[in-house]
């Protein structure tokens, strides 16, 4: 059976979706995930949508449980590269995403987790948060 | 119930296909048939992807709750307008209550409950005809 490949990038985990899902796909695609994030403690993870056609219900739903296991595993999902014709409709469709956070392109979204496992660290006091400027 | 809608009297089916809702390739095929055919009718790309996506829910319905039925893709012309009328038909259990299922959020399957009520959001047209223990049929047209 194919499976979506899912690449390491720093502290993330990397998923681009290439091809048109179907259900076995998506259900192996959240297994992966899942392991891969507890086998390397990843704190995010990309999705890139940008070749997607359409995002119906089906891939809205599979995308709202990553993040969800994601979240509990301590790592943010971003998904990133949604094309304008989909956000419209998407917004029609009714779905709200919710619990995902978007970004326009991988580096904007690599450029959010960064910012949350640095927050993290400010948190913790392993840094401070001044500016290195 | 099942009997077409009527009124159409002006309006001119340019072509029209049918495509078999058996399995999840079937449903990427939709997809894919749909497309063509809304680009041949010189949708926009917004427009394209609206009823592409309307598609995609209603063939999943389909085939999840209707045990599978076929699409007829129908590209119509109007005086001054051009059209796609897809018209899903299964003779699955049917849905006893259709105000409940067009509600957002409900789903008897563990799904999202968007897919009835979103493409009726996305089509220009939406009518729904369904019978418990005969089947349901879904048309949807959107206009260019
Ligand atoms: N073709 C069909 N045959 C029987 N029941 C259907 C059909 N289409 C939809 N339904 C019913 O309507 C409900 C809502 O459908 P929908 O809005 O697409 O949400 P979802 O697919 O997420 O359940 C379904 O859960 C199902 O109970
Ligand atoms: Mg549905």
């Amino acid at each position: 059976m194919d499976r979506i490949p899912i690449l390491k990038l720093g502290d993330a985990l990397l998923v681009t979706i290439q091809v048109d899902m179907h259900d076995r796909l998506a259900m192996a695609l959240e297994e992966d995930l899942t392991a891969k994030i507890a086998a390397t403690h990843a704190r995010g993870v990309l999705i890139d949508i940008s070749a997607l056609e359409i995002v119906d219900s089906f891939i809205g739903r599979m995308l709202d449980n990553i993040a969800a296991v994601s979240r509990v595993l301590d790592a943010e999902t971003v998904v990133v590269g949604m094309r304008p014709a989909v956000a419209i409709t998407l917004v029609e469709l009714g779905l709200s995403l919710a619990g995902v956070k978007t970004a326009l392109n991988v580096e904007r979204g690599m450029t959010l987790i960064e910012d949350r496992i640095h927050a993290d660290a400010v948190d913790r006091g392993d840094l401070d948060d001044r500016p290195d400027e | 119930m099942l009997t077409r809608s009527i009124g159409e009297i002006s309006m001119t089916v340019l072509t029209s296909n049918t495509i078999e809702i058996r399995s999840g390739d079937d449903v990427v095929r939709v997809r894919q048939e749909v497309r063509s055919r809304a680009v041949e009718s010189g949708f926009s790309l917004v427009d394209q992807t609206k009823i592409v996506t309307a598609a995609s829910e209603i063939a999943r319905n389909t085939l999840d709750y209707g045990e599978g039925g076929t699409l007829l893709i129908e590209r119509l012309e109007e005086v001054g307008r051009r059209g796609v009328r897809l018209t899903f038909e299964d003779q699955g259990p049917g849905i006893s209550d259709i105000e409940r299922a067009l509600t957002d959020g409900y789903t008897s399957g563990g799904g999202l409950g968007l897919g009835l009520g979103g493409a009726k959001r996305l089509a220009n047209e939406f009518h729904i005809q369904s019978q418990p223990g005969k089947g349901t049929r879904v048309t949807i047209i959107r206009w260019k």
